[in-house]
């Protein structure tokens, strides 16, 4: 069996998650990946996607995060979400309020680099919307 | 001297304003344990966000890339108060405690010359500084239709205040609210929140000296992560906010009917010293009548 580690899933809110983790796979701003114990410290920023939490146990746990920070140690595993919810809990009308919001910051961009910024998150979110909602 | 009659209604009343005071109490008891959980909730984010903001802040190195909201202007000139007060009042001097220390900052920046931009959050705060800063008020966030305060309302915020910042719109920006100690003491206090105040490292804890990896960039992740702090400290100091509220409001309610109790027995007394009064007058006729006859 696979070491443990730490992890903890904070949103500002509330701690959701504080466990002893087998493996967690966290969506990287630049490509999604997965932390085990012993990982070689890393500092990255997510984008909206989903967390694979799984548990010294066995079990296995999917949370919707919406952009953050996570912060990988040896020792343990941080991760800081803007918002988080467990997928079974997902709320398809939020999702749509979201990209809806997001959509309008595309509208709203006023600079080309502020533009591709909101247009690269309208995109992250709605492909997270067709990988949990399968119309 | 007023009637017998009189004192009844007036005791009737009182005990009506009694249990009034009483229920708010138990409501703001009860609101408070939910506002303090709300509040120890929220900590783990905001001390792992510190953590976090002291490492990244330390592989920068204050250099160049240091987004300007870290670094400031470079000017002093243009200050913002964001004075989080109460929506609601009857809790006591919570609103006047946060908005006194609000006005005195603002006085001062004044007496130096300087130009001062006040925005609102929070009805009560609103009502006491119009009297004094009715033209430096530029925004005012309402709260009222707010039951359960989210990250989102702290976020929007946040986002007016930092595209305010982008804009030129002011150079140095302080937080104003109260630091929620204990049910009975609320302490106003003021943030600086832009430039971020200079955070007490605390990088070493737990790297064990391995070199961090950055993805992206750190100056890209700094320039993402501090909005975010912005956020962040807005969002908590309205949460110790409204834990404060609850607690100054259930000491304030607390009084009160300690209050309308001992007003209650000083009425008793009188009215029955009075209604003695009238039975012995009573008497004195009746038996001076039969003497008389």
């Amino acid at each position: 069996m696979a070491q443990s580690f730490q992890f903890e899933l904070v949103s500002p809110e509330r701690l959701l998650v504080s466990d002893q983790v087998e493996s967690v796979i966290i969506p990287g701003a630049e490509g999604e990946m997965t932390v085990m114990a012993s990982h070689a410290p890393v500092m990255t920023t997510i984008k909206p996607g989903v967390v694979t939490v799984k548990s010294a146990s066995g079990t296995e746990e999917r949370y919707v995060v919406f952009g953050g920070f996570a912060d990988v140690l040896p020792s343990g595993c941080t991760l800081l979400a803007e918002s988080a919810v467990a997928v079974k809990d997902i709320d398809r009308a939020d999702i749509a309020r979201r990209i809806q919001e997001a959509k309008e910051d595309v509208a709203d961009a006023k600079t080309d680099e502020h533009r591709t910024k909101a247009e690269a998150f309208l995109h992250q979110l709605t492909t997270l919307e067709g990988a949990l909602l399968p119309a | 001297m007023a009637s017998l009659k009189d004192l009844r209604n007036r005791i009737a009343s009182v005990k009506a304003t009694q249990k009034i005071t009483k229920a708010m109490q138990m409501v703001a008891a009860a609101k408070l344990r939910r506002a303090q959980e709300a509040a120890e909730a929220a900590r783990p984010y905001s001390e792992r966000m510190g953590a976090v903001l002291a490492n990244i802040t330390q592989a920068v190195g204050g250099g160049g890339d240091a987004p300007a909201l870290m670094t400031g202007t470079g000017n002093d000139d243009v200050h913002l108060l964001v004075v989080c007060t109460a929506e609601r009042g009857l809790c006591g001097g919570f609103n006047s405690q946060i908005a006194r220390l609000a006005r005195d900052h603002a006085r001062k920046l004044l007496a130096e010359g300087k130009t001062v931009k006040i925005i609102c959050v929070g009805k009560k705060g609103f009502d006491i500084l119009r009297r004094d800063f009715a033209s430096q008020i530029i925004d005012r966030v309402d709260l009222r239709e707010v039951r359960q305060l989210a990250f989102t309302h702290a976020d929007g915020i946040a986002r007016k205040v930092i595209s305010l910042f982008n804009e030129g719109g002011f150079d140095v920006c302080t937080l104003f609210y109260s630091q929620f100690k204990s049910v009975i003491s609320q302490i106003p206090t003021a943030q600086q929140i832009i430039p971020a105040a200079a955070q007490a490292d605390t990088a070493d804890a737990g790297t064990g000296g391995a070199v961090y990896e950055y993805e992206p960039e750190p100056g890209e992740i700094l320039s993402d992560l501090i909005p975010r702090n912005i956020s962040v400290q807005i969002f908590r100091a309205l949460l110790e906010n409204a834990a404060g509220e609850m607690g100054a409001k259930m000491s304030a309610m607390d009084n009160a009917t300690r209050n309308a109790g001992d007003m209650i027995n000083r009425l008793t007394i009188t009215y029955n010293r009075q209604r003695q009064a009238q039975i012995t007058k009573e008497l004195i006729e009746i038996i001076s009548g039969a003497e008389a006859l």
